[in-house]
This record gives C-alpha cells, structure tokens and sequence, in this order.
C-alpha cells in the first residue's frame, strides 16, 4: 500500500514546482478519542517537504482534530507523529518553532492595531521582522494602524496568515483559511499559499472546497469518519474515477459560473 | 524577508512574556471598564468625600420666633463656631427638623425683665436621637452662663479657674481615612473584576489557543497577563495618592518614601486579589456569570472593610466578620502607613495576615483555573 503510494507520487513530482525530498511530516496509526466518539480512528499519511497536502472532507470528518494535533494544541489517545524528525510526544517546544499555524478559530486581541499585533507575535516567536514588510507580503500595508475588530472577514484571514509566517516556519497549517470568503478574496488567498510555498515551505491545508483543493494542492488526502479512504494527487484521483466508467451528468463547458463572476467583477482584493 | 528565526539561540520565554505583557496592557487601557472601574470610580470618591470635608462638628440650632435674640447669651452663642442658629424656621419646620435629626435643638430665650433674677432664661429643646449633639450645646451654654455670671458679679474665682490649651497635632482629615479605603477597593475590583474578565475573554476569543500555537510556555502567559494587570494597576494606584496628596492634602508623612511604602503594600494586595480573579474566571461559564461571582466575594469586602467608615462602628457580633476579610488588613496598613508614618516591618501582622489570605487564595485559584 505504501509502496503503490510511494509511485504515485513520483509521478506528482513531474506536476510540483518543488523536487519533493522526504517526509517532513510522518503520521502513524494516529486515534483520538472522546468519550462518546472516536474522532481521528487509525489514520497513517506522510506529507512531503516542499508540497501542498490537502486534508479534505465534509464538517466533522475529523479534518481539524489531526491538524491540531499536529499543532500540538490536542492530546493524542494513541499513534505516533513526526514532525521534521522531532516527536510531538518528547520535542513539542521544538516543532513549535518551525512551524506557522493558522487556527479555523482564534482570535486576537479586538482593541489592537494590526502593527501592535505583531509585534506581539514577533515577542512570541522571538524574531524581528519587519512588520511593514510581512502586512505588505499579505495586502494589509494600508491596515496597519487599523484595530483587528475592525477588519473585514478576508482581511482578518489575511491577518492570521501573515501571523502564521513571521517566524519563517518550515511548515504551515492552514485550517479552512477560505471559508466563507468571496471569489476574489479566495483566489488571492490561493496566490498568497502559492508565494509562501514558493519560498520553500511546505504547507498543509483544510478544506472541503474541491476547486480550491484542485487549483492549490500537490497531493490530497480524503478523510472520512476519522479515517483516510485515499490519497493522491488531484489529477491521478480524477483520472481513476474516469477509468472506472464515471461521467458528469452534464458536460462541462470551458468557463464556469465563478470564471464569470471574477470575469465581470474583476480580480482585485476587495475592502469587503 | 528578514524573519529568521532564531533556532540556534535560545528562545527566550522571557521575550515573549513582555510581548504579552505589553499588549495586553495597551488591551487593557483601550477598555473603558477597566479604566472607569480602577480609576473613575476612586477618584468620584474621594471628590465627593474630600469636598464635603466634614471634618468638624457642628450643632444645628434652630432659634424658635419667641426667642429673645437681644441678650448677651444670644451674643455669645453667635461667636461660637460650632453653633450654627437659624432664625427662619417655623415652629412646625422645627418640630420636623427635629424629628428628622437635621435640627439638634430649639432655642428659646426669654427676658424676665430688669429686675428678676436670674434676668434670662435659656430654654433648649434636644431629641434623643441627637443626645451627642445635645451634650456639646449644653457645656457651650454652660460655658457662656459660666463667664456671664462671674463677669456681672465681678466675682474672683475661688477655687478654680479653667485654662486652655490646645495642643497642635495633626489633623486626621476625611481623605486620610477616605483614600487609603478607595485604594484599596479599587486594588479588589481591578484584580478580581479585570483579571476574571481578562481571563474569560482570551479563552473565550480564543486568543489564548492561539498563544498557545507559539512557543510561548503556559506560565508565561499567565505571568505576562499578571505582569500587565499590575502595571495598570499600581500605576492607577499612584495616581490615586498624588492626587489626594496635591489636591485634597491627603497625608503622606515621611512623602516619597510613605508612597514607595504604600505601593509595596498595594503591588502585596493586587497579587492576592487578582487570585480570587483567576479563581472567578474558571468557575465562570461566560462574561455574565463573572459578575454576580465576583461580587460574592467584593461588595462583603466593600461594605465590611472599613472602605468609607471605620469596622469599630459596626456591631460586635459583625466585628470577627470584619476581622476575617482581606482588604481589612489592606486597608488597615495602607492607613498606618500613610498616617502614622508606620514602617512596612510595624504593620508585618497585617502583612503576615494578607500572605495566609494569598496561600488560601492561590489554592483556590489553581483547583479552579481553567485554560480551555
């Protein structure tokens, strides 16, 4: 099984911008329970430096459990995780370090500006960045003497992304960063993670949008009911279902309506 | 990019700490209750309290229509300080006057004309609800029957002759009781109201996961919160002192050393109360339970503490009550040390008092305190 999945995806390197090197995520036999429930059950992946891995999968599926695992914010019931060769259960300081996490909810303090923020987060991680430089990397320069409270629901996205790289990690974790976003905040939060792999990191993100996970990830994993049911790259998973005989019920035409909405209302990051 | 992150230095927790600290006390002042509360609040207080003054007594002498007010007993009592006469009540205004107890006593003079002996008769009406009050008028008038009738006799005293002295001491004013009492209660409020609610709010907006997310250590997200409630707060304290020294002459008498003294005692209080804080912020659901929690443990300490008027006042089964409640001890100290001058190691039995108070507190604070 492992094996077939090593092939696949060295088909996917011939699709990444990135050589893919090792795994700098190793996830095994992964359980968390609750009392009632058993939320992540068994689940073994690798995430690979350099790539873009999609977790994907409807509301409850287990999706945000094992990435905050993963963050070291939850306990784990059993399994074993690696993160760039340090163990969550003995170095969760270290992996801390190198990697950027961007929460499906966290907050900030409401009353601070965008400025005094992270120099809070520049504290936190102890490094010294030039805060006018990371609000421009994410389109908030013009922002930065606004409080968070009164950011728009894109721009606050945009906010935590830029909280989540001031310490340069060498992995993110984005939790769903494009929910409930509009088109053009979606597509420029897409070239915002494209930028931030291009640098080198890897990234792992939610969603259970299948167009964005399409555009943006290398590879996907599908989970459900707290266990993986496949892996691969989005083209390899497509093709698979064509071969076993599936067709749209409707063919599909060179634009969709989404293309025809960004085509009417254009491309720009808007001030929802 | 220049966001390098320092793997090979040591991360110093420290750093972040500050980092906390900082923000959260420019959270902290960007909050109107925070600032209403440890500030405004004391500060009406000690307006209201420093400008009625009422530091001298006096008696309220409503002068009855048939009062004759053309004898030198009248005279006397004119030049008298602590008598305040009205002469425009009616007999029915003086009669609820007195009843009310906002007259002491009605006065009557009559003349029994030239020849009689004695030539006038004073007649004073007193309640018994105001018997204080009545006693001082009584050894005034008996003062002045005293020099009148020695004075028309031509009489040498005989057997005794009273002199006065008044020795010059320090006056104990409203504010020397009133400020220490307000600072203290403003120490209880900011450290249970603003820590439970400091508390509750980062859970609740979950800034505090996001903290979490960082290498930040637990503890020092505790410290650097506490860290910022005490900077606000000690400075709110000093604030409060200045302003009663240089506007209502609060009395600070050994002055830069009695405030350093008196912001030790404060910073020792803060630390125990913002424990009750960390305590009310577990045992909270959400922002609406915090206050009738938190007022359980304030408004006994408000009203018992001796913030506006002495414990002594209160009835002796209420004293050991009284004698229980941390802030008593706060406030007790703080007033000795501003007025008597008291050293911090003289007012070490209520020092000694507020760290059992602390070691209690704390217990309490790390069974209930609650990160998620």
């Amino acid at each position: 099984m492992v094996e077939k999945q090593q092939k696949k995806n060295n088909q996917s390197v011939k699709t990444t911008l990135f050589p893919v090197k090792s795994p700098i995520i190793q996830v095994k036999n992964l359980v968390k329970k609750y009392e009632t429930l058993t939320a992540v059950n068994d689940i073994t992946f690798e995430v690979f430096e350099g790539e873009i891995y999609g977790l994907l999968g409807p509301n409850g599926a287990g999706k945000t459990t094992t990435m905050e695992i993963m963050e070291t914010l939850r306990k784990k019931t059993s399994g074993e995780i690696i993160i760039d060769g340090k163990s969550i259960d003995t170095s969760p300081g270290e992996i801390k370090k190198i990697i950027g996490v961007q929460l499906q909810a966290a907050g900030y303090f409401p009353s601070l500006t965008l400025t005094e923020l992270m120099k809070l987060f520049s504290g936190l991680y102890n490094v010294d960045v030039n805060i006018s430089e990371m609000l421009n990397r994410v389109g908030l320069s013009d922002k930065a003497k606004a409080k968070y409270k009164e950011l728009s629901g894109g721009q606050k996205q945009r906010f935590s992304i830029a909280t989540t790289i001031i310490n340069n990690p060498k992995i993110v974790f984005l939790d769903e960063p494009t929910t409930g976003l509009d088109p053009q905040a979606r597509r420029n939060l897409w070239a915002l993670i494209r930028d931030i792999r291009s640098k080198g990191t890897t990234v792992m993100i939610t969603t259970h949008y299948m167009d964005e996970a399409e555009n943006l990830c290398d590879r996907v994993g599908i989970i459900e009911k707290g266990k993986i049911i496949a892996v691969d790259t989005p083209d390899n998973l497509i093709d698979d279902l064509v071969k076993k005989g599936f067709e749209r019920k409707k063919e599909v035409k060179k634009a969709n309506l989404e293309d025809v909405f960004l085509n009417l209302t254009g491309n720009e990051w808007r001030d929802e | 990019m220049n966001g390098e992150m320092n793997n090979r230095g040591k991360y110093s927790q420290v750093r972040a700490m500050l980092a906390i600290a900082r923000a959260s006390l420019i959270s902290i002042t960007r909050s109107p209750s925070a600032v209403v509360f440890s500030l405004l609040f004391p500060m009406i207080f000690i307006l209201v309290f420093g400008f009625i003054g009422g530091r001298t007594i006096s008696v309220d002498v409503a002068v009855q229509k048939q009062c004759n007010r053309n004898n030198p007993v009248y005279f006397a009592l004119e030049t008298i300080g602590v008598i305040k006469l009205d002469t425009l009540l009616t007999e029915s205004a003086i009669d609820e006057g007195l009843a009310k107890g906002e007259v002491d006593a009605a006065l009557l003079i009559r003349d029994n004309g030239g020849n009689s002996v004695p030539r006038y008769t004073v007649h004073v009406t007193t309640v018994n609800t105001s018997r204080e009050k009545a006693n001082v008028l009584k050894s005034i008038l008996n003062n002045v029957f005293y020099k009148l009738n020695i004075r028309d006799a031509h009489i040498i005293p005989s057997v005794a002759e009273l002199e006065e002295n008044e020795m010059q001491i320090r006056e104990y004013k409203t504010i020397d009781f009133i400020l220490p009492g307000q600072l203290g209660f403003s120490l209880l409020s900011s450290g249970v109201f603003g820590t439970a609610f400091v508390f509750l709010s980062l859970r609740q907006t979950l800034v505090i996961k996001r903290f979490f997310a960082t290498p930040v250590h637990r503890t020092y997200i505790v410290l650097g919160e506490a860290l910022s409630r005490l900077v606000f707060s000690i400075s709110g304290a000093l604030l409060i002192i200045l302003i009663g020294h240089f506007a209502f002459g609060f009395t600070l008498l050994h002055g830069f050393l009695t405030v350093i003294n008196m912001l030790v005692l404060a910073t020792l209080g803060l630390v125990i109360f913002m424990g009750f804080g960390f305590a009310v912020s577990g045992l909270a659901k959400n922002e609406s339970s915090i206050p009738p929690i938190a007022n359980i443990i304030t408004m006994p300490q408000f009203l018992l503490s001796g913030t506006f008027f002495s414990i002594s006042l209160f009835p002796g089964w209420l004293q050991p009550v009284c004698k229980v409640l941390p802030l008593t001890y706060l406030n007790e100290a703080l007033r000795k040390i501003a007025f008597e001058g008291a050293s911090l190691w003289s007012v070490n039995h209520e020092i000694g008092i507020l760290f059992l108070w602390g070691i209690l507190v704390y217990a309490l604070a790390v069974k209930f305190f609650r990160w998620e």
